[in-house]
């Protein structure tokens, strides 16, 4: 059985009842499409690592591909629960260059002008603005799609033209720079890393947080009897959990910070230069942590909330979902509001990262955003898609935006290969779902 | 009738018109407590449009809704369900993406005391409420698409009397069915009339529902024709008051009845 087993793919695996893998699977739950998606991924690491002879899978290079995916990634978590209810949002791009541009005026010229320059607040004020306005933006236009009755398509392909003309007009298309010293640490970089020991304090606690909701759902189960995950499938799943993790810390530490930030930073603080210069880690990009913060709280609005029931409901049935008596046309507003306040996060990301705001910023992430929801397995027939999936599929967009540039690929080939990407992603999906069915 | 028992609900010269077009015209029809109406007539007679009024789909433009006698105003599914009128409707509505706990309670979620879902005090009840309507069903893991009609048809039920339903409405409720899951509604059916809960099926095909009911009402253009005890009159009269209006002896007239000369 166990040979049998090896020899025969996963597919057809599936067919053959409770071989080992079958077993595996069911014992410990596991999502077995998010699990195709990491082997893609690691696919396309271990891919371009050989192509560019050892560089990619570098800690620099994973590093730079975690701050450069968090942007698009957190916006893609709130594109989920608008694909999800069978709309779509092409306005996201906008949005955030729009936002981008409101924040970075407030913070350089409006708000020093009532609290003075480098202010602590600066950061925080303009930040609570930005995502006011974002908020309202993505309302608004909710509100139109739900209560006017247009197709969210038309409204946000307006949006689309109308937010990124509203960006020009802000400053008649001067970019504004540079940020507030404190907002920029939102950008990454060498500041607006935590470092190694706070990074592997973030770590450990993830880890906790891992062991406790394991705990919890052991004991949820036994309370009412239900049948309960062996005990190895738990041990598994934690173990394994916890050793991503922690891996995940130890590549991102493992990043110094380059020899002139290094002795800038040594400096600062007072402490000698030695002679064969200083190992300083960067740690988790502040960034990161922001996009991983948001998805958590993501995953845990759509699973354990009346709210993200009812958006799964509304993509399941949307009739149904009414006649239950779900008010379908806020809970539609609501969830563009959600993904204005996201393009606003992901605004703060992008200027604090460039240290400026431009008139073109967040250009096409309308597109990458709704192709890392999709590549990440949400259906575009509404209905299904996961948080964690997006994130995922942010990051392999990311990991093939990196890839081709470490190979030196040209950018029209870039874009050639990301578009057959996303058509191959979606069609490999239907397949798997034609096959689960 | 000349019962002295209070109606369950009773809908009185109810009329409603789209564009012109009178789709239900002083319907009246009543329901008691542990009983099946089944109400018939071709499509398009304004059974099904009558019926919407009383689930709160629709609203009337003339007539009164009383609940045990009193009179009560439904203008949408919320009120209605207030009341205890939970329907069934014909294209199976349930959202069939997720499990079959979480269309039990969907709109009414259970939380547990820091607001979240309380799934696993849905699901457990979900197992007791399916497990005394239909105890072979065993997926409740698994989104209802998975689930065959009879056992979707099956959570919509467990979905209404979850909710203490008195009054259950069913459109078509067996048109998606194959024969062994029609037996099984049945089955269902017959069990709800034991626990006192009234039942209106909707049907354009007298063969699904004629053995299920205790009385018939039978549409037609938006008229009520007539009303009988299933007891008193034969599938093929009723058919009579279908198809031509005629109002056989055992049946009551009503103003939709053809004028005989």
């Amino acid at each position: 059985m166990t040979d049998q087993t090896i020899a025969v793919p996963s597919s057809s695996a599936r067919h053959a009842k409770g071989n080992l893998w079958q077993r595996f699977f069911h014992a410990t739950e596991l999502d077995t499409r998010l699990l195709g998606m990491v082997f893609a991924l690691v696919v396309i690491w271990v891919g371009f690592d050989i192509l560019s002879g050892g560089l990619f899978l570098s800690s620099r290079n994973l590093w730079n591909l975690s701050v450069q995916a968090a942007s698009v990634s957190v916006m893609a978590t709130g594109m989920v629960l608008v694909i999800v209810t069978r709309n779509i949002d092409l306005s996201v791009g906008s949005i955030l260059g729009f936002v981008g541009m409101i924040m970075a005026v407030t913070q350089t010229k409006f708000l020093p002008a009532i609290l003075g320059f480098d202010h602590p607040l600066t950061w925080v004020l303009t930040l609570i603005i930005g995502i006011a306005l974002g908020g309202a933006i993505g309302a608004f236009q909710g509100a139109i799609i739900a209560f006017f009755g247009v197709p969210a398509f038309i409204v946000t392909l307006g949006g689309l033209l109308v937010w990124r003309g509203a960006a020009w007009m802000v400053t008649s298309g001067a970019t504004v720079a540079p940020m507030d010293t404190t907002f920029r640490l939102m950008g990454g970089g060498a500041d607006g890393s935590i470092g190694a020991t706070a990074s592997w304090i973030v770590g450990v606690i993830a880890c906790i947080f891992i062991v406790l909701s394991i705990l919890h759902s052991r004991r949820q189960r036994k309370r009412f009897g239900f049948p309960l995950k062996p005990m190895w499938a738990e041990y598994f799943t934690g173990i394994v959990g916890c050793g991503v993790v922690l891996g995940a810390v130890n590549v991102l530490n493992s990043y110094y910070m380059p020899v002139n930030l290094a002795r800038r930073y040594a400096e600062a603080n007072g402490i000698a230069w030695p002679e064969g210069g200083l190992d300083i880690s960067l740690g988790i990009a502040i960034p990161v942590l922001i996009a991983l913060g948001i998805a958590v709280v993501m995953t845990f609005l759509t699973n354990r909330t009346r709210f993200g029931r009812y958006v799964f409901a509304i993509g399941g049935n949307p009739e149904a979902a009414e006649l239950a008596g779900i008010k379908t046309r806020w809970v539609t507003v609501r969830i563009f509001a959600l993904m204005g306040v996201l393009c606003a996060v992901a605004a703060a990301i992008s200027t604090a990262r460039l240290n400026a705001a431009t008139n073109a910023q967040g250009t096409l992430d309308e597109l990458y955003t709704i192709a890392a929801a999709v590549i990440g397995g949400t259906s575009l027939a509404g209905g299904m898609g996961t948080i964690a999936g997006a994130v995922l599929g942010a990051v392999v967009m990311q990991s093939l935006n990196s890839g081709m540039v470490l190979l030196g690929m040209d950018a029209p080939l870039q874009s050639i290969v990301i578009g057959l990407v996303l058509v191959f992603a979606v069609w490999l999906d239907t397949v798997y779902r034609a096959r689960a069915r | 009738m000349t019962q002295q028992r209070t109606p369950l609900v009773e809908m009185r010269d109810i009329s409603i018109s789209f564009g012109g077009i009178h789709a239900v015209d002083s319907a009246s029809v009543d329901l008691f407590p542990g009983e099946v109406v089944a109400l018939l007539g071709h499509n398009g007679a304004g059974k099904s449009t009558l019926i919407k009024i009383l689930s709160g789909a629709y609203r009337r433009n003339a007539g009164e809704i009383l609940i045990n006698g009193q009179p009560v105003e439904i203008n949408n599914p919320r009120d209605a369900k207030q009341f205890g009128i939970e329907t069934i409707y014909q294209t199976l509505a349930v959202a069939d993406n997720v499990d079959a706990a979480a269309n039990l309670y969907l709109g009414r979620e259970l939380r547990t005391p820091w607001g979240t879902l309380d799934d696993v005090a849905m699901e457990a009840k979900a197992r007791e409420v399916m497990g005394r309507l239909n105890p072979n069903f065993q997926r409740f893991k698994e989104p209802v698409r998975a689930l065959s009609g009879g056992q979707r048809q099956s959570v919509a039920i467990a979905r209404a009397i979850l909710f203490d339903a008195r009054i259950l409405i069913m459109d078509e409720p067996t048109a998606a069915l194959g024969p062994q899951e029609t037996a099984q509604v049945g089955e269902l059916i017959t069990q709800l009339k034991r626990e006192g809960i009234g039942i209106f099926l909707i049907s354009h095909d007298i063969h699904d529902v004629f053995d299920l009911a205790d009385r018939v009402f039978v549409m037609k253009n938006g008229r009520v024709v007539g009303h009988a005890r299933t007891q008193d009159v034969t599938k093929d009269e009723v058919l009579g008051m279908i198809i031509m209006g005629k109002v056989p002896p055992g049946a009551v007239a009503g103003p939709g009845a053809a004028q005989m000369a």
